[in-house]
């Protein structure tokens, strides 16, 4: 219905057979994963065949979609109001982003804030005081109501005086994310400039920072994991941190991917100075996930 | 604005609708979507009818007749989920879909694609809740809201589907959500200005933003119960440092705007209907905007009145009966706004209106009913039983429900291009109408003499009441099928319905020929005051 050259056109679609796909891929992975982890939890021999299935068609078929809608754009297809829709899209789904870290944040505000001194026996008129006597409230919590169910850590991960911040390896994970939001700005920069040799450079410096603060994570994880103790067992101090820079990491690692793509779209030259969005969804879930640090960095670490 | 036009080429239609089941599976039309979460809605309304009916039968007879005490957990809790996710979001989403692009004049939703993927999630969703029926385990038994520890610790081990199955819902209503504000910010007609709009599309702008704002944070929910169960983390057990109550405040956290979720689309369907039966222009547009906002806003710091009996600090109390009551405020402003319109208006009362009417009267019943119990030390005796079960019954089936059913007897001449037969529009109407009162008013009686909810069994005192509201949910149930069969009936062989279908009607969408064409509007509609708020 749409001739490349008629910009007055909203283009539609016809059909697409992608969607239906990815539902059922990720009912495949969803349901396989969930069969894996009661088999797991009942100590029977668990199959894993089912939700790499769903995976693999979720990644096949992401990628047709994504190439498909990157070649209508080629063709022309997609005039300036459908690119607003999905200017949109993308903003408003780092919105619901923010709102699902929300919950966590908030989980670890109502635990360090009400929970755990309850549970000390602040207030006068909670009851939950006498459950374990024993408990005195603390953040982070060093020692759990029932040490024998949930192991506490030997140490956390705050951190220490400001003036040890340099061999604080949170810190210089900060400065790492930080540093690329600033590169992958420049990198937009040179998409402004049709500088495609800078905007290569630029973005390939930020995926390598990302996986460079991917990297320190894994090691930070391990070290919490072999030397402090602290695990996902270890109460509700390890429940927030690890939930929290988890989905963080989990976040981190798919911005990497999509930054990743982008890398590979420039290398093929599709952006230009005026018709970049790929790039540009990409940079803002980068900077997204620089925000979201660096409100971990406060409320997980410092505070 | 750029113009929203389908080109003047005429190979546009060359573009009618595939054959076949691949034209389901593979749509991008906004019209075919809706057809489906509304068939889909219905499918889920019956299934979980068919839970409540068991429900109801059990309870017709003090004493143990029909299923297990465990099993009857399991129908409370699926008969709500099911009816939440599946029936009444979806059949909402599904209004949206269709009715949305033409009132604002657009040629379809704004992300086609993805539109067709936050439907056909849903069925995969509910075939990984719905199977857990049939595991050896059996399905969720914790109530719909899934208190921790009854959801973790205590759980059957279907919770793990349970939380995959939430998580593709809410997956699928974020992007839905996505898609509506997109359609609605960025593909209205030239001249179609916000205050301009149908009151449904500015009620489901404001729901789309709960959504999106909620549901991620319900997903967070889940999340956690899934640590909670399978990797050792405790955030709702006491024994690692969490708190069971913690549980509760993030579930109403996203629980509380979810109950506006379903009923600003209501508000929205309700006050295109009574204009035109009215034959006045909605009285106070501008208020009515206003009023859904402040709703909107006060949802999300109210959330703790549905757990003043758990433990929470006096000043915790006090403060969320207050903003709780703060509500009556804003939704007095609308009640107060439907009935004027109506005042000195040249009624009429075909089915669609009869509904709406009933709406305003008995939405307003459940709201008095709220009010009550927002009132905390009133709240401790109300708290958990059937009282509770009423009020928010009352608030859903002849509020969200019936506003659903309204909107497709009045939007169905212009989906199909036939009209359903008048009398036996009224009758469903009646039978409806009488079914749900005789169901749901006695149980405010029961649960103020104190009968807790999502029990199987009840002391001799109760039975009076609960026989009545057991023949009265099925009648409601039944006259339910009826419904199917008038809708049926239309769509096969009702009389073909004019374009405008009522003579009362404005609006972009009574504009176009009924049956609606595949895609709405090829050249973008002049926006007239006659078929707009001005």
């Amino acid at each position: 219905m749409a001739s490349p050259s008629d910009q007055s056109v909203y283009y539609i679609p016809h059909n697409g057979w992608y969607p239906v796909w990815i539902a059922f891929g990720v009912f495949m992975m969803l349901a396989g994963f969930g069969t894996w982890l009661n088999d797991v939890k009942a100590g029977e021999a668990a199959t894993d065949w089912m939700s790499f299935a769903g995976l693999g068609i979720l990644a096949v078929v992401l990628f047709f979609w994504f190439s498909k809608v990157i070649e209508e754009n080629q063709q022309g297809l997609a005039n300036e109001q459908l690119k607003r829709s999905y200017v949109w899209g993308m903003g408003w789904f780092i919105f619901s982003e923010v709102m699902f870290f929300f919950a966590f944040f908030g989980a670890l505000f109502y635990a360090r804030n009400f929970a755990v001194p309850w549970i000390g026996g602040e207030g006068d008129k909670a009851i939950t005081g006498v459950l374990w006597p024993n408990f005195t409230a603390e953040w982070p919590v060093m020692s759990n109501p029932d040490n024998t169910l949930f192991p506490a850590p030997h140490e956390s991960m705050a951190a220490p005086g400001i003036t040890n911040w340099v061999s604080y390896l949170p810190f210089w994970n900060t400065v790492i994310l930080l540093t690329s939001s600033v590169t992958v700005h420049f990198a937009h920069t040179a998409i402004k400039d049709k500088a495609r040799g800078k905007l290569i450079a630029w973005l390939g410096l930020t995926i390598l920072l990302g996986i460079l603060f991917l990297t320190l994570q894994s090691y930070e994880y391990l070290h919490a994991y072999h030397e402090l103790g602290l695990t996902l067992h270890s109460g509700i101090y390890g429940s927030t941190f690890f939930i929290l820079t988890g989905f963080h990491g989990f976040h981190v690692t798919l911005g990497t991917f999509i930054l990743l793509i982008q890398f590979l779209r420039s290398l093929k030259g599709h952006f230009a100075p005026k018709d970049c969005f790929g790039f540009e969804a990409a940079s803002w879930y980068w900077h997204f996930v620089d925000v979201v640090w660096v409100c971990l960095f406060f409320f997980v670490y410092v505070m | 604005m750029s113009e929203v036009v389908v080109a003047g080429h005429d190979d546009h239609h060359d573009h009618g609708p595939d054959k076949g089941l691949a034209r389901w599976l593979f749509t991008t039309n906004h019209k075919d979507i809706g057809t489906l979460y509304l068939w889909f809605s219905f499918l889920m309304f019956l299934i979980g009818g068919v839970l409540a009916l068991v429900i109801r039968a059990e309870l017709f007879q003090p004493g143990l007749q029909f299923v297990e005490p465990g099993f009857f957990n399991q129908m409370t809790t699926n008969h709500g989920l099911i009816m939440v996710f599946g029936a009444i979001m979806p059949g909402f989403v599904g209004l949206a879909n269709w009715l949305v692009p033409m009132m604002v004049g657009a040629p379809d939703m704004a992300l086609p694609r993805m539109n067709n993927l936050s439907f056909w999630i849903l069925p995969f969703a509910f075939t990984l809740l719905i199977s857990t029926l049939f595991m050896d385990a059996g399905g969720p038994n914790f109530g719909w809201t899934f208190y921790a520890p009854l959801s973790t610790t205590y759980a059957p081990e279907t919770v793990t589907y349970f939380i995959f199955g939430v998580h593709m819902m809410g997956a699928s209503s974020i992007m839905g959500s996505i898609n509506i504000i997109a359609t609605i910010l960025n593909m209205r007609a030239p001249g179609m200005t916000l205050m301009k709009m149908p009151l449904f599309v500015w009620t489901w702008l404001i729901t789309a933003y709960l959504l999106l704002a909620v549901m991620p944070v319900l997903a967070g929910a889940v999340t956690m119960m899934l640590f909670d169960i399978h990797f050792g983390t405790s955030f709702f057990n006491a024994a690692g440092g969490g708190d069971p109550v913690m549980f509760q405040h993030i579930f109403w956290f996203f629980g509380h705007p979810e109950v506006y979720i379903m009923i600003l689309p209501a508000f929205g369907v309700v006050s295109q209907i009574i204009p035109t039966f009215s034959r006045k222009p909605l009285f106070g547009y501008d208020s009515m905007v206003y009023a859904t906002a402040s709703i909107a806003f006060l949802s999300f710091i109210v959330w703790a009145h549905h757990m003043f009996t758990v433990g929470m600090p006096l000043a915790g109390q006090l403060f969320f009966m207050y903003a709780t009551m703060l509500i009556a405020i804003p939704t007095g402003v609308k009640v107060f706004n439907w009935v004027s319109t109506m005042w000195r208006g040249s009624m009429s009362f075909e089915t669609p209106m009869l509904f709406a009417i009933a709406f305003v009267i008995l939405f307003t019943i459940g709201g008095f009913s709220g009010l009550m119990l927002a009132i905390t030390p009133a709240d401790y005796q109300y708290h958990d039983t059937y009282f509770v079960v009423a009020h928010f019954h009352y608030v859903l089936v002849p509020g969200a429900l019936f506003s659903i059913i309204a909107a497709v007897y009045y939007w169905l001449p212009k989906w199909c291009g036939r009209m359903y037969d008048e009398s036996l529009g009224k009758l469903h109407f009646w039978l409806s109408f009488i079914g749900v009162n005789v169901t749901f008013f006695p149980q405010h009686f029961s649960g103020l003499a104190g009968m807790p909810r999502r029990i199987p069994d009840y002391a001799l005192q109760f039975a009076d009441f609960n026989m009545i509201s057991s023949i009265g949910a099925f009648i409601f149930g039944f006259s339910q099928v009826f419904f199917l069969y008038i809708v049926i009936k239309t769509i096969r062989s009702g009389k073909p319905a004019t374009d405008r279908v009522w003579e009362g009607a404005h609006g972009l969408e009574w504009t176009l020929p009924s049956p609606a064409p595949y895609h709405s509007f090829t050249h973008p509609p002049k926006v007239t005051d006659a078929e707009a708020h001005s």
